[in-house]
């Protein structure tokens, strides 16, 4: 039985190793980082490993390697009994994805390469807007790892597809890795597959799979997604500077970062038989993870971050809707320079309030882009006719309606380091509601120190003792969020709250912060016009768990109505930061 | 007088670089080992196979793939003048006929009996390889390129747009901190070097033929209008436009700095090769100005910031004292706790200005003297 594990995550940028131990309970014991040395000058993935696990060993007192070979299993208290490791290193698995129609087998193709942890280059389609010229010259730009073809239904025509394989041939693209011929994931129309091989063969790897959509009206994801992975291990991973001897070294194999973060979250939710939302915003790229009825769906928006893309967000998102989360006057000139020093010097901190509202207010739109792209992506099948009952008389639908609905979310949980390091928790949770604003009753969390991949390995060899130590050290609980749906008069009573004792009322346009560390039960009554869920003006008895920041009532309508005239906006913001105790700038504190 | 420089950021008068000069694809290298080279030197090619043109002739035929065949006029590996017929059918006892053209002048590559669609190949287009820098070839890449080997001085910017070019190097201001204020016609084919350059400056240089500007600071907004367009993510290097634009400091009205200025006035009317191809990723591409020169001197050695030591030179690189020099007074070992409310290891600084600031080690960069 193992007693101690070490998991490690080699990110784009830093290197993270985490001990874990069972010393009658499993716990986290510490964290070692280091940058990541998978590029130049250094070539090889181990070099930042190992100085990550010299940080961890000196923090530790625990010997866990000896020269460059890991002491594996444990004995005395040295060494480790697993050691696994997660990876995005190297800029992550890099795919492009090909269907026959957008909406159909391009957008199933798309969530697979997703689902299986990729950052999607291009997608492809026949009728993408694009001329084949253009198709065939954007191809050729573009350096994929791995390519995903798709297009028709078994026993359909297969000349769309087809023409696909033609263009590919005719585009022949270059690996991003390494001088071997890119493999293509062939996973269309079964009566193809002789003549994309024969198209494909001399030039690609070809690998065949089941159809992604054998119908219409199926999706049959899966075993695209196992060979997407199965070749991210065997092809990406050993053209990768150092990782044979990362794959040797470790005890199971190496697992993508998203696609180990995916499994807790889908972990997560099972346990709780409820709707999950995981984000997590890096430097470069922000994941948004979700679990709706049982569906998981995973997308990375691959140019919105806090450092090195923190100016995209900015571009995608403009500078007055940074603005607008701003409570204090600030320029545009200054918004765009300071966002700017920030990229070209992206190890610098806020030092001051002002700047580190202004980072916050980026995070705010990062993630709400974020959540918009994930969306998009995350809906039912387009195409598909349905039955439809009398209820459904009246709504006109052809699919393609998002699976994410934010009045059905139980838990949020954010992840990276402008949430999981914010100064003070309520600033992540306030960053959370501004951002994604969920409505009805939801539960908020962050992740302590990002250690999701490393538990999203352990969950695949020990999905027990990965859940114990996610609940102990992982999830750092941050309060439920109450968010009633509609609008009224502002000021007028729109939610009353009465636990033990009453709890009072709180008027729209407010957000109000109650004191709750544990458990209670709540009687919530809406006004009429209003909806937490059950139907306008319902009132809901419910247990809610409390947080490092409280129980959360948030008046201020949904959508959130933001005040339109400069000074109001100013005023209603600083009443909100005021609400959940933060400080303001220039402010004594 | 101190200069300031970014850690991990070079600024040498003497270093010997080797340039990796690699074709993208295999080629043919046409230099020798020893050869001196300039920067506009040829030192490989190689032919780069055409875009590919597919051509719909069973739709534009009427005609199913399958029998394309029979209408065709052309094989796989025939070459095809632009606008020649390749295939072409008849129908209504010869009453009507439709033609098949290839848009463009190349080689069928292949031709699909299930789609009915041609593929054509544009003829290879040669790529010259540039040396770039001036230098002695000291290694060749068999099919692939050559090193060179040039010594000289080498300074890295902060951030930069524009690829690869060369000229003559010219300070054109008195100052670190001065902007540029004037460009003559005969700085044509120039890399001009100033305090800082506002739009119109930027526009003259253009006109004029400026293959370079090396400046201290520039707003973010001259940027943006010189560009037309908000570069997102911090990769650069590809921009179609006039000159190689290479910031040496930050955002703002920031002064080149002391160190950078000496250098750059000492090799005034020297050539240089400049980069402006920024990547801020794990694997830092920086932009480069290199200034080769026959004068042997030690090579400058690059301090890192573990070596933040009581009476180091330092600038702060971040608000609210962004820009400012100073000296640490004192690096206390626990961490202290930000106005933001966060916990990070700091340094005591007094400033030039005679104030005394706390400031995160992370917002701060060292200073040679």
């Amino acid at each position: 039985m193992a007693k101690a594990i070490l998991a490690v995550d080699c990110g784009s940028t830093t290197t993270k190793a985490i001990l874990f131990t069972d010393e009658g309970g499993w716990h986290l014991v510490s964290r070692g980082e280091a940058p990541t040395t998978v590029e130049a000058p250094f070539d090889n993935v181990m070099l930042g490993l190992y100085n990550a696990v010299r940080e961890l060993e000196e923090l530790t007192g625990r010997e866990m390697l000896k020269g460059d070979s890991f002491l594996i299993p444990s004995t005395n208290g040295k060494g480790v009994d697993l050691f696994l490791a997660t990876s995005s290193a190297g800029g992550g698995l890099q795919m492009l994805v090909m269907g026959v129609v957008k909406t159909m087998t391009a957008e199933s193709a798309h969530r697979a390469a997703l689902g299986a942890g990729a950052i999607v280059v291009d997608c492809i389609a026949l009728d993408d807007g694009r001329e084949d010229f253009q198709r065939i010259q954007r191809i050729r730009e573009i350096r994929p790892d791995i390519i995903l073809l798709a297009g028709g239904t078994d026993g359909g025509t297969i000349t769309h597809v087809v023409s696909l394989a033609e263009m590919l041939s005719a585009a022949e693209p270059r690996a991003r890795l390494g001088n071997l011929p890119i493999p293509v994931i062939y996973a269309g129309n079964k009566d193809a597959r002789e003549e994309v091989k024969r198209i494909l063969g001399d030039k690609f790897s070809v690998i065949i799979t089941e159809n992604i959509r054998p119908r219409l009206e199926i999706e049959n994801l899966a075993p695209a997604r196992e060979a997407i992975h199965e070749l991210f291990l065997q092809h990406v991973m050993r053209q990768a500077p150092g990782y044979n001897f990362l794959m040797e070294a470790t005890t199971h194999p190496i697992m993508s970062t998203p696609n180990a973060v995916g499994l807790m979250v889908q972990l997560l939710a099972k346990r709780l038989g409820g709707n999950v939302l995981a984000v997590d915003i890096g430097g470069a790229t922000t994941d948004v993870f979700s679990v709706f009825s049982q569906t998981y769906n995973r997308t990375v928006s691959a140019n919105l971050g806090m450092s090195y893309s923190i100016c995209n967000v900015m571009v995608e998102a403009t500078i007055p809707l940074i603005q607008r989360w701003l409570p204090f006057d600030v320029s545009p000139k200054e918004i765009r320079n300071s966002l700017r020093n920030k990229m070209i010097r992206p190890t610098t901190i806020p030092q001051t309030l002002k700047d580190l509202y202004i980072e916050q207010a980026v995070a705010r739109e990062a993630l709400r882009l974020a959540l918009e792209h994930h969306k998009s992506l995350a809906r039912s099948l387009v195409g598909v006719q349905r039955e439809r009952t009398v209820g459904d008389l009246f709504v006109q639908t052809t699919g393609g309606e998002t699976l994410i609905n934010m009045s059905r979310v139980d838990m949020i949980i954010g992840s990276g380091g402008v949430l999981s390091h914010a100064p003070k928790r309520a600033q992540a949770a306030l960053m959370m509601i501004d951002a994604f604003q969920p409505a009805g009753i939801t539960y908020l969390a962050v992740d302590s120190i990002f250690m999701m991949p490393h538990l999203g390995v352990l969950s695949s060899v020990l999905p027990d003792v990965a859940e114990e130590i996610f609940w102990r050290d992982c999830v750092v609980p941050l309060g439920s969020l109450i968010a009633p749906m509609g609008t009224i008069r502002e000021g007028e009573v729109a939610v009353s709250l009465e636990g033990k004792e009453s709890l009072g009322e709180v008027r729209f346009g407010e957000v109000k912060v109650f004191p709750l560390k544990d458990e209670g039960e709540f009687l919530i009554k809406p006004h009429r016009a209003l909806d937490l869920g059950e139907g306008k003006g319902r009132e809901v008895v419910r247990k809610l768990k409390g947080g490092l920041v409280g129980l959360i009532v948030d008046c201020r309508g949904r959508p959130l109505q933001i005040p339109s005239q400069e000074e109001k906006r100013k005023e209603w913001l600083r009443r909100t930061y005021q609400a959940f105790s933060l400080p303001l700038p220039g402010e004594a504190r | 007088m101190s200069q300031a420089y970014t850690p991990g950021l070079t600024i040498t008068p003497f270093a010997k670089l080797r340039k990796v000069r690699k074709l993208p694809i295999k080629g043919e290298v046409l230099v020798g080992i020893g050869e001196w080279v300039k920067p506009e030197s040829v030192v490989a090619r190689a032919l780069l196979p055409g875009p590919a043109h597919i051509v719909k002739a069973g739709e534009i035929l009427g005609v199913a793939g399958e029998d394309l065949e029979r209408h065709l006029l052309k094989r796989v590996g025939d070459k095809v003048e632009e606008n020649e017929v390749i295939a072409s059918s008849t129908s209504f006892f010869g009453l009507s006929k439709k033609f098949v053209r290839s848009p463009i002048k190349g080689t069928i590559e292949n031709i699909s009996p299930i789609t009915g669609n041609i593929t054509i190949r544009e003829e290879p287009k040669p790529l010259l390889l540039p040396a770039y820098v001036e230098g002695e070839v000291v290694e060749i890449l068999p099919s692939e390129g050559v090193v060179i080997e040039t010594k000289g001085a080498f300074l890295q910017g902060i951030f930069g747009v524009g690829g690869e070019r060369w000229g003559k190097l010219r300070v054109v201001v008195s100052s670190p901190a001065e902007p540029i204020r004037e460009i003559k016609e005969e700085l044509k084919g120039c890399v001009i070097v100033g305090g800082t350059i506002d739009g119109e400056m930027l526009r003259r240089a253009s006109e004029v033929g400026v293959k370079g500007v090396v400046v201290g600071g520039i707003y973010d907004e001259v940027l943006r209008d010189f560009l037309g367009y908000d570069i997102g993510v911090a990769i650069t290097g590809q921009e179609d436009i006039p000159l190689t634009l290479i910031i040496m400091e930050g955002f703002g009205e920031l002064p080149i700095s002391q160190r950078a200025f000496n250098l750059f006035k000492r090799f005034d009317g020297f050539l240089a090769s400049i980069n402006g191809a920024t990547q801020i990723r794990a694997g830092v591409m920086r932009p480069e100005i290199i200034i080769p020169h026959k004068e042997e001197m030690p090579a400058f050695e690059v301090k890192l910031m573990n070596q933040l030591l009581e009476g180091t030179r330092v600038r702060v690189i971040r608000e609210p004292y962004f820009g400012l020099l100073g000296k640490v007074l004192a690096l206390p070992p626990e961490p202290r706790i930000l106005e933001t409310g966060a916990k990070a290891r700091v340094a005591e600084v007094l400033l030039d200005n005679g104030e005394r600031v706390v400031v995160p080690r992370a917002n701060l960069e060292i200073i040679i003297d």
